[in-house]
């Protein structure tokens, strides 16, 4: 949906979460913007664990944003 | 307690089989299997490719066996899950758990299902008649693993 797999940033240190994360993605507006809009359902993930939007994000953790599981 | 995540179909029988071998302590061996359908909300399904989350699928599913375990009395636990294009019939999942009476197995095997379909990161993907469409989530999967928080 957004043309990548992964990319690596440079937290700013204003980004303590999860939440702070996606409201800087969705800042770049055009499809981030679209697909991590608030009213959108979207799942986390922080080093691989499932997350929420107050799980605190440091630099070096791996992030993951994806739409709701469907497997099985 | 073993997960495996694979292109490759599996042996359901020889699963089992290897699973129970050599321990008598086991009386009862519940199992799931999960099929590709032809039919998935009113479209006619040609295939599928199922994507997953290296690293974390396998977390996440070896997570929820140790739940299982925690809350019912398991021997032994199987989950395999592919990935890649699967077409109708298909297997997609197994889920085996064996312990000394059926009650643990079939309370820990669905459980272990209701919670993989809500928290294990897999993604379907559906070539229908009408092109690829991404399958949404249920709302009813949801329900289903609320149950077993409600049961505590």
């Amino acid at each position: 949906m957004l043309g990548t797999g992964s990319e690596r940033i440079a937290l700013p240190s204003a980004v303590r979460d999860v939440e702070g994360l996606r409201a800087l993605l969705v800042a770049r507006g055009g499809e981030w913007e679209q697909a991590l809009a608030p009213s959108r359902p979207v799942r986390a993930a922080v080093n691989q664990a499932m997350a929420h939007g107050d799980t605190p994000v440091a630099d070096g953790d791996e992030v993951a944003f994806f739409p709701p599981v469907t497997g099985g | 307690m073993t997960v495996r995540i694979q292109a490759a179909d599996f042996d359901v029988g020889a699963e089992i089989a290897a699973l129970r071998r050599g321990n008598p302590r086991i009386g009862a061996v519940a199992s799931f299997i999960g099929l590709v359908r032809d039919t998935n909300e009113g479209g006619t399904v040609a295939e599928m490719s199922l994507e997953h989350y290296p690293g974390m699928t396998e977390k996440a599913i070896e997570e929820i066996m140790v739940q299982a375990r925690a809350r019912w009395s398991i021997l032994d636990a199987l989950v395999i899950h592919r990935v890649g294009r699967l077409r109708p019939t298909d297997q997609i999942v197994l889920v085996v758990v064996a312990s000394a009476h059926r009650g643990d197995a079939f309370a820990a095997c669905e459980f272990i299902m209701d919670y993989l379909k809500t928290r294990a990161p897999f993604w379907k993907k559906e070539q229908t008649g009408g092109g690829a469409r991404w399958v949404e989530a249920r709302e009813s999967d949801d329900i289903a693993a609320e149950r077993w928080r409600l049961k505590g």
